[in-house]
Order: structure tokens, then C-alpha cells, then sequence
């Protein structure tokens, strides 16, 4: 028996059936989702957050903890692509004002996402009912989370630029004292450290990421040592250049001169430098903390201190990760409550979250004994209080144009195609083109 | 316009060349006989996605627009202004029109020679054809990953050990170091694309006549005489298509650049798209990005204005 065949009229009416389905399922997700994906009784509770690799699994960890202890909240967490994408994915949902309950965000990229619109405050009370408060963080940190007087980003971690050190080369070059590398105390200290492993193995003694698509690390490496100088590279409010030209080619003209020497690998990716110091060839890896969980997986014998201050202070560059309330239209009642919830849950459980290597943001959580014998992270924990995030400006931050840029300029000085020089008068100007720029996302507070 | 009569099925071309004669008539005809009835859905997906866009494209690149759809402040000229005076602009456009240069004479003449070979080729053609064409089915993606990571990587790829192979052990940084990164793309590009050109050629191969080929054997022409006289000049047309094809497909590359080096080193591979992306949806400046796309869609539109131009004045030649 052949089915009968389908009339014009009768497709048409599928169609139209199809079409009112389809129309009902829209509106339940428009106005009655939360009621529909949480069970009875729940609340629903949307998360975005960027955190892949080791990072990823620590945070899946942690979100299905607090699954268990709450079972009042439907948490339902995405994870998205870091990066440009995801602030592009979050300032659009914000924009609409249909954004998820919480999300997650770095916290040098405050200011040019538009707190106030994109932005929703966070209620300080609530989250103190939680026992989370002001004088728990560092103040630089929180307050860094101000905008306009109001609280739009709580830290959750600082995640530094610091230096892996490789034991067995280390111990073999005999820069090592009781287990620990010795300290290095300036530039030229540093320098014959890396000429000891450099004679040790017959490699440079350093290795970091010099090239690649999205280059960051050059630029994390100036911004690094230009702070140690005690120079910054916009003025306090973000809106004016105050790069310093003589303490810029002071650090720009030491990185040239370690290449030239052979010191550090001169081309190389950001997986190639990971490649190198894992393959043992050399004694020294400047990166973020980030990558511990790589390295304690290969069984490579390294630890990992501060970076030496080599030219004054001993500041690092980092940025943080913090937690902010993206732009609801109708924010309010039990989802922000929720969002709050697990903010301070969270925070009072970072030492799961130290495991990937970051130093958590909330003071007490690094006096518990458990992240103290988390090694060799509780290692370089005192640096919270040295860290060094760009200045407040719409164009900063992780991800950030400013990184992309002036890692692009930075990145030539490593692979010898620019002279220091030139390489200050490039960045200058990008970082001119950039302050010239208005803030594509001018927000109410800011 | 020529390409829809070219395009078009014989008979529709008859109703057409006699409208131009009769055009009263044409004009009251019912709107199914035009055939408007059958292309109104694709006109509609045409004014949706093409010209919509367009104008919405060029509203916006007059405004101070953001990623997310608010700001959008009239500016006038502003962003224009801005684009011409940008120095990113003008070397990103430089790097595109310069791997187009280098992209393009490569696919043409490689395209042409693969052609002529598989042409001659009489023994398992279907496989020269399937070899030289298949890799164009390939995702770029796939493509670019399988250069980045099998062929191109210094020290142990395929690039590399050729080299060593034949005792060199120069170390390479294909797509690392600003001397190579480019011509590495374009070899990738090459590798991927050349089997359309390929196609194309092969075409318009099997379409010269062979009576053309026996009378010049008749009057003694040699394999390069006949090459020179007939082969080639009957290939012009096809050679005219292929080279415009390919000055556009290479103007628009962003792919294999964004997926292989992200623009690097030191922004020396980025293509005007990828500034215009990283404008766009790292800025958040829509208003600004849309300037400079059009900035770019004026480059495009010019060069895809001279071929026909220059080919009906060859044409208007050869009929004098």
C-alpha cells in the first residue's frame, strides 16, 4: 500500500500547525522558561562562565558541589568560549536586558563594560547576610569592583605572571639553595641565572611566548617589569598616556638584549613554550599561574615562585577573576537572590578553585590550612598584594584590544623585527588611537 | 545583466531578445509570463539578506554603533574620516591586496598547467582529477589545521623534514617568521583552491574543438605552435573568468589567516577583514567596522567593475 500522498492543502495546514507550535514553544521560553527548566519549588539559576581546560573541570567541580547542597536551586551553568567572543556574547545579552542571572568576567574589563546598563549592581546586604564582606578582599581588589559608588564586580581570584622554574636544571646550574630557587635580587642577577642554565644545558635559559595569533604574553611580560619601574601606562582614571619613555626602554631594551644573547627562545607560541619547559630544555618559563595543572600532569619536576623584582618593586601583572549580575531587565526576587547564594558559596569554597593555581581573592580561604598545603600554589600567594591590572580604561583588560595590540607591537622586539625604540613610539600611538577612541560602550555609571 | 542571459535556459532567451524590440507589448504582460512569480522568493531572500544588509551596513557605518545595538549616534563622515586616516587600515589593506597578488598568479597558472595535464593525461584520469580537485571539498578549517599542524610546524613538519631530506636543517618559522608567514598562507591557499581553477580550465579544455587541432596538424603546427595559437587564446575567455574569480575570492581571504598565525607575527598577515573583525567584535565599534568594510566593498566593486569592462572592450575589438 502506497501512503497517500501529500496534498498542497494538507501541507499547508502541517505547516501552519508546525508554524503555532512553534509559536507556543517561543512564548513559554520568552515569559515561563524558568518556571518549565526548573523543577517544582526551584529557582532558576542561569551561569555563564569562560573557563576551559584545568580551569574548567575545577569550576564543574565546584558548580556540582553546590548542586548538592542546594537543591532549592536549579543551577543551570554554561560554559562559553574565552575571550573576545564571550564579552561580545555577554555585553549583547546585557544590552537586551535578558541576560543570564550571573556571570563571570575579568575584572580590569569593568570599566568599558558600560556598569549601570550591561551591568547590574550587586546588593551588598545580601551578600553580607551570606558573611561576605568588604574587608575580606584586599581593597585594591574591591574596590576595583566600584563603579559610580556601587558594587558591580566581586573578585573571586587573582590570577598573576609568574616564573616556573624547572628543580632538576635549576639544581644542576646551582641556583638552587635548600629546595628553593635562590633569590634573585634585580635584572643582572637575572641575567646570569639564565646564562648558569643556559651553560647547564645548552639552551636558553627562558622560554615564554614571543608570536602567535592573539599574542598576549609580550605584553604581559612589559607590563610586568614596566610596573616593577613604578611606571604606569595610563593615568590613574584611564584617560590620559602616561607611559614613561625611560623606564619603558629600560625594560623593552633588557627583554632585546636576553634574545640577542640567546638567553630566552626567540620564536615561539604560546603551545610551543609550554611544549619547550616541559620537554625539560629550559630552566626557566614565564607565564600565568594558570598552567600549573599542565605541568603537575606531565610530572615535570618544577615549582613556580613570584616574578624577581628586577627593576625595583616586586609587581606582576595580572587581572581577576570576578563574578558581576549582567543587565535584567526585571532583576530581582529569588534568581538574584540565587546568584548571591552562590557567589558567597563560591568565594568561602576558592580553595578548590586555588587548585588551577590562582590566588583566591577572599582573604580568609588563604589562611585555611587546606590552601596552605596546596603546593606549590600557596607558594606566591603574598602576591595579591603587588599585583598590577591595566588602568581603568574601556580598551583594557583580559581579551582586551589593548592587550591584543600593544602584544602584536611587544611581540616584534622579542623576534627581533622591532627595535625597542620603534616599538615604544608603535605602542604610544596605538595607545593614543585607542584614548582618542570613544568608548564604543559608554555606560550609566561610568 | 549579462550573467542572468548567460545563466539563463535557451528558450528564455528568445522573450528576451525580442522585449528589446517590442517593448509595449512586454510591458503588459501578465507578471507570471515575466517569470517574476517563480523568482519572487528568491527576490525576497535577496532584499532580506543582500540588500537589506547593504543599506542597514552603510546607515550604521554613519553612526557611533555598538556591538550592542545601542549608542548608533549620527556622526556623518567621521568614521570615514577616521578609516582613512588609520594606519592599521591601510597596512591590513596592503596585506590583502598583497596576498591576492601573490595568491593569485599561482592559482591561475598552476590551475592552467594542471588542466593541460590532466587533459593529456588519458590513462585513470578520473583519478587526476579527483587528486588535483579533492582537496577544495575540504572545510578550511581542515585545511589550515592540517598545514598548522602536520606540514608547517619548525623541526618536525613535513616542510621541514623535506628539507632535511635533502640536508638542509634550516629551522624554518613558516608561519612564525614575517619573511615566510605570508607565502605560507598562500601555498596552503594554493594547495586548498587550485582544484577549482583546475575545474574550470578543464572545462573549457574539453570545449575547443578538435577539427581546430587536426587542420593545424594538416598544416604542420607542432605541440607548442598549437599550444600558443590555439589552445591559449581559446582559454582567454575562461583565463579572463578564473582571474577575476580569483582576485575576489583572494581579496575576501580571512580564514586561513585568522585559524594559521591570528594576523602575526606582529600583524604583518592581518587582512583588512580580520581588522574589520577585530573592530567590530573585540572594539564592540560596529559604526566604525561597517566604515571600513565599505571602504573595502568599494575596493571589491571596483575590481569586479574592470574585467567586464575590459572584456567587452576585447570584445568590441575583436569585432572590429
Amino acid at each position: 500500500m502506497q501512503p497517500p500522498l501529500l496534498s498542497r492543502r494538507r501541507a499547508l495546514a502541517g505547516g501552519a500547525g508546525a508554524l503555532a507550535a512553534a509559536g507556543a514553544l517561543g512564548s513559554l521560553s520568552g515569559c515561563a522558561a524558568p518556571a518549565t527548566a526548573a523543577g517544582p519549588g526551584q529557582t532558576l539559576l542561569r551561569y555563564w562562565h569562560l573557563f576551559g581546560g584545568g580551569d574548567g573541570v575545577n569550576m564543574q567541580g565546584m558548580l556540582d558541589d553546590f548542586r548538592a547542597g542546594h537543591p532549592e536551586i536549579a543551577l543551570e551553568a554554561s560554559t562559553l568560549q574565552w575571550g573576545a567572543p564571550y564579552y561580545t556574547k555577554l555585553g549583547m545579552a546585557g544590552a537586551g536586558g535578558r541576560a543570564p542571572e550571573l556571570a563571570a568576567l575579568h575584572l580590569a574589563r569593568l570599566a568599558g563594560f558600560a556598569p549601570g546598563r550591561l551591568l547590574d549592581p550587586f546588593d551588598l546586604d545580601l551578600l553580607a547576610e551570606h558573611g561576605v564582606r568588604e574587608k575580606d578582599f584586599p581593597t585594591d581588589i574591591w574596590r576595583r569592583g566600584q563603579v559610580g559608588g556601587k558594587q558591580y564586580a566581586v573578585p573571586l581570584d587573582t590570577h598573576p605572571f609568574v616564573l616556573y622554574y624547572q628543580t632538576e636544571i635549576c639544581e644542576k646550574a646551582g641556583l638552587m639553595s635548600g629546595g628553593r630557587l635562590k633569590p634573585i635580587s634585580g635584572a643582572d642577577d637575572f641575567a646570569d641565572a639564565l646564562r648558569a642554565a643556559k651553560k647547564a644545558t645548552g639552551q636558553p635559559g627562558l622560554v615564554t611566548e614571543t608570536l602567535g595569533p592573539d599574542c598576549i604574553t609580550p605584553w604581559r611580560l612589559f607590563s610586568s617589569f614596566y610596573a616593577q619601574t613604578g611606571g604606569t601606562v595610563l593615568s590613574a582614571d584611564g584617560k590620559r598616556l602616561a607611559l614613561d619613555d625611560a623606564k619603558a626602554l629600560r625594560v623593552l631594551e633588557y627583554l632585546a638584549r636576553l634574545i640577542e644573547e640567546g638567553l630566552m627562545v626567540r620564536r615561539v607560541d604560546y603551545a610551543g613554550s609550554i611544549g619547550v619547559f616541559n620537554g625539560g630544555k629550559t630552566a626557566f618559563h614565564l607565564n600565568g599561574e594558570w598552567e600549573i595543572t599542565t605541568f603537575k600532569t606531565t610530572g615535570l619536576p618544577f615549582s613556580m615562585t613570584r616574578i624577581p623584582a628586577l627593576f625595583g618593586t616586586a609587581a606582576t601583572q595580572a587581572d581577576c577573576h570576578s563574578f558581576v549580575l549582567p543587565h535584567q531587565a526585571d532583576r530581582g526576587g529569588a534568581p538574584n537572590e540565587a546568584a548571591h547564594t552562590l557567589v558567597a558559596w563560591m568565594l568561602k569554597n576558592s580553595v578548590a578553585w586555588a587548585e588551577g593555581g590562582h590566588v583566591p581573592a577572599y582573604l580568609p580561604v588563604l589562611d585555611d590550612p587546606a590552601y596552605l598545603a596546596l603546593k606549590p600554589q600557596s607558594e606566591y600567594r603574598t602576591v595579591i598584594d603587588d599585583v598590577a591590572l591595566d588602568e581603568p580604561a574601556w580598551f583594557a583588560g583580559s581579551a582586551s584590544r589593548l592587550w591584543i595590540e600593544l602584544g602584536a607591537v611587544f611581540s616584534g622586539v622579542l623576534t627581533g623585527s622591532r627595535s625597542p625604540r620603534n616599538a615604544l613610539t608603535e605602542a604610544k600611538a596605538r595607545l593614543r588611537t585607542l584614548l582618542d577612541t570613544r568608548n564604543p560602550l559608554p555606560g550609566a555609571a561610568s | 545583466m549579462t550573467s542572468t542571459t548567460a545563466a539563463a535556459p535557451a528558450p528564455v532567451a528568445k522573450p528576451a531578445e525580442s522585449a528589446g524590440g517590442r517593448p509595449s507589448r512586454a510591458v503588459h504582460r501578465k507578471w507570471t509570463e515575466h517569470g517574476l512569480v517563480f523568482i519572487a522568493p528568491f527576490l525576497l531572500v535577496y532584499a532580506g539578506f543582500l540588500i537589506w544588509p547593504l543599506i542597514s551596513g552603510l546607515h550604521m557605518s554613519l553612526t557611533s554603533e555598538n556591538i550592542t545595538g545601542t549608542g548608533g549616534e549620527f556622526v556623518g563622515l567621521d568614521n570615514y574620516a577616521e578609516a582613512v586616516r588609520d594606519p592599521e587600515v591601510w597596512s591590513s589593506l596592503w596585506n590583502t591586496v598583497w596576498f591576492t597578488v601573490l595568491s593569485t598568479v599561482p592559482l591561475v597558472v598552476v590551475g592552467l598547467v594542471l588542466a593541460l595535464l590532466a587533459h593529456q593525461l588519458r590513462v585513470v584520469q578520473w583519478l587526476w582529477r579527483l587528486s588535483w580537485f579533492a582537496p577544495f571539498l575540504l572545510p578550511s578549517g581542515v585545511v589550515c589545521l592540517l598545514f598548522l599542524n602536520m606540514i608547517l610546524p619548525s623541526d618536525f613538519g613535513l616542510a621541514d623534514q623535506l628539507l632535511a631530506a635533502v640536508g638542509l636543517t634550516p629551522e624554518i618559522g613558516w608561519l612564525t617568521d614575517e619573511r615566510y608567514a605570508m607565502l605560507s598562507i598562500v601555498a596552503t591557499t594554493v594547495w586548498w583552491t587550485v582544484g577549482f581553477n583546475f575545474l574550470l580550465y578543464l572545462a573549457a579544455l574539453q570545449a575547443i574543438p578538435a577539427h581546430l587541432y587536426e587542420a593545424a596538424e594538416l598544416d604542420g603546427a607542432g605541440a607548442g605552435k598549437r599550444l600558443l595559437h590555439i589552445t591559449l587564446p581559446m582559454l582567454s575567455r575562461t583565463t579572463g573568468l578564473v582571474v577575476v574569480l580569483q582576485v575576489l575570492a583572494s581579496l575576501k581571504i580571512f580564514d586561513q589567516v585568522y585559524i594559521m598565525t591570528g594576523g602575526g607575527p606582529d600583524d604583518s598577515t592581518r587582512p583588512i577583514l580580520q581588522y574589520v573583525y577585530q573592530q567590530g567584535f573585540t572594539g564592540y565599534r560596529i559604526g566604525y567596522a561597517s566604515a571600513v568594510s565599505y571602504i573595502f566593498f568599494a575596493l571589491i566593486l571596483t575590481v569586479s567593475l574592470v574585467q567586464p569592462l575590459l572584456s567587452r572592450r576585447r570584445a568590441e575589438e575583436a569585432a572590429k
